[in-house]
């Protein structure tokens, strides 16, 4: 069944038991919704130098994007704050490829499994926006940084 | 498409001919994804349209194609004939005095804006202004608020709102402290897009009488399912869509008192509006053409005529009562789906046929790309009515709409569908 290529187990997986999900202590907030739809979230970024050490946030909406923030805590915190944008980019190529790409298991691990996401146009948004708070929240964090 | 055993069915009295309604629809014949029927409940979101109004689209271009209330040669008369002819069948569906008070827009959005609009820059006593006080409901949707909070904004009024009960319904409890002698306009919806309501139209247009207050009707889900009589409403202006009653996008109505429309000024200035015009100054056109600037939706407006003609020969009585039949039948089947909380009367008493549900924790995204893919179109978010869902604490909801040409079939395949998605997301 062509849903199953959507709700692959390991999002359902993330979705039913969210990784890092409660709001923590961060350098910097955002709050970001989907307006099509109501979603929501609001996340926070901790850098220690050039490492993103934490990403928390509180959210509500589909399974999708409660899935997509579970695999984003997973896939940048630890990572430098250049790598963890080279996974944000290649996770943003992933979902506007409207399924002509299976993404790159190196680079994306459980991430791979929303290349069924992008063949759904509605729910693109819904992957992408806690990735793109992320995005806005660490540009946030790194503009107040005293050089 | 499953058939509910046992003779539930049978029971429904009132139910239109569906088989045969059906043949007119053409998009109602195709199969989606892998051969599954469409069963598409999302007519409150907006309504398909029959071969009739195609075909009026079509011949309109094919035929008569021009410009109107201009040029005179033969295709600017015809064009002018189908284009007013389509007000008087306007006019006529909801009991207006005259068809000068039918002004069209291109959708109730637009309607409302230009009330707004057209009570913002108005002389006394309309004005709104910063002593004046504007009253709106909970439910509304987001085009019968912002327009307001526009205006409230930009004119320093201040704008109040009725609340709701948790039934779904409007809590009048405080009507004659909301509507008082402050008040320039209120503003309310005849039936709620999310909640399915029906409102009290009367309590709320004797108070708004009692004190002077213009009063403005969305009826924008209730034109398409019942009848609208804009003189039993008792309002001053009513503003529906055509597309949500088997008409084409790009055409709606503003429907205004005839005293109130040669009053209020204009708020789209340009070509048709006008009477006279100089470099320094210009005089309007009467009502209704004071308020259509511009070349006007004309196929638009021809294609809800011919909608209208075909409401009329199924007849407004009979449309609501099968949608009252399938309403009913639809809440009572919704309400044994475990886990299943309708958001809006549990009842089909005063109650339009949308239905808006939460399924346990199941988000509405979930539940809709479930259905969907069983051939089940419905709509799932906030339904341009979010202050609804912060009302009742929920996110989003899943909203079922039914039409002429649902039939209770689909409602068991809705049914069958939800409990799918419950085993899908393993609830079930």
């Amino acid at each position: 069944m062509k849903l199953d290529s959507m709700y692959q187990e390991i999002i359902l997986d993330h979705y039913r038991n969210p990784h890092g999900k409660g709001l923590r202590e961060g350098d910097a907030e955002v709050h970001h919704v989907n307006p099509t739809c109501g979603d929501e979230i609001t996340l926070r970024v901790k850098l220690d130098g050039a490492v993103v050490t934490d990403v928390s946030y509180e959210s509500q909406g589909c399974s999708i994007s409660q899935a997509s923030a579970s695999v984003l805590n997973d896939l940048v915190v630890g990572k430098s704050v250049g790598d963890a944008q080279k996974v944000q980019e290649a996770f943003l190529e992933l979902m506007q490829s409207k399924g002509q790409s299976e993404g790159d298991e190196e680079v994306l691990e459980d991430a791979v499994a929303f290349s069924g996401v992008s063949k759904y146009p509605a729910r693109v948004k819904c992957a992408l926006l806690s990735w793109m708070a992320w995005k806005d929240a660490t540009a946030q964090a790194l503009a107040q940084r005293p050089e | 498409m499953t058939i509910h055993p046992g003779s539930a069915h049978r029971e429904l009295t009132g139910l239109l001919d569906t088989d045969a309604i059906r043949k007119d629809f053409p998009v109602l014949q195709r199969l989606l994804h892998d051969g599954q029927p469409l069963v598409y409940l999302d007519n409150a979101a907006t309504s398909q349209k029959p071969q009739q109004v195609l075909d009026a689209l079509n011949t309109y271009y094919e035929q008569h194609n021009a410009n109107v209330h201009r040029g005179v040669h033969v295709l600017a008369e015809e064009a002018t004939a189908l284009y007013e002819g389509a007000r008087d069948k306007v006019a006529a569906f909801i009991n207006a005095p005259s068809r000068d008070e039918v002004i069209f827009t291109k959708n109730a959005s637009e309607s409302l804006n230009l009330v707004a609009n057209m009570l913002g820059w108005a002389d006394e006593p309309y004005r709104v202004d910063s002593d004046a006080e504007v009253v709106i409901t909970e439910m509304e949707h987001h085009s019968n608020i912002v327009p307001w909070q526009l205006l409230s904004q930009r004119t320093g009024a201040k704008l109040k709102w009725f609340g709701l009960t948790d039934d779904g319904r409007l809590d009048l409890s405080n009507i004659e402290q909301l509507i008082t002698e402050k008040t320039k306009v209120v503003s309310f919806v005849l039936v709620s897009n999310i909640l399915g309501t029906v409102n009290p139209v009367e309590a709320i247009v004797r108070r708004a009488q009692d004190v002077g207050a213009l009063v403005v009707i969305d009826a924008s889900q209730a034109a398409p399912h019942m009848v609208v009589d804009v003189q039993a409403l008792g309002a001053d202006f009513v503003a529906f869509t055509g597309h949500k009653m088997l008409g084409p996008t790009g055409i709606g109505v503003l429907w205004g008192r005839h005293e109130l429309l040669e009053d209020l000024p204009p708020f789209l200035g340009g070509g048709e509006m006008i009477e006279t015009v100089s470099m320094s100054s210009s005089t309007y056109a009467p009502a209704p053409h004071k308020f259509e600037a511009g070349t006007p939706p004309i196929a638009q407006a021809i294609g809800l005529g011919a909608a209208i003609d075909y409401l009329n020969g199924i007849g407004m009585d009979a449309v609501a009562a099968h949608e009252h039949a399938i309403t009913r039948y639809a809440v009572e089947r919704l309400l044994e789906v475990p886990d299943l909380r309708i958001i809006g009367p549990r009842t089909a008493d005063d109650r339009g046929a949308a239905i808006s549900f939460t399924l346990g924790d199941i988000h509405p995204h979930d539940v809709g790309q479930v259905l969907d893919e069983q051939g089940i179109a419905v709509r799932v978010g906030h339904h341009c009515a979010r202050p609804v869902c912060l009302r009742y604490g929920i996110p989003a909801t899943t909203r079922a709409s039914f039409y002429l040409y649902s039939t209770p079939a689909e409602v068991d395949a809705l049914i069958d569908g939800l409990h799918h998605v419950r085993s899908f997301f393993g609830a079930g």
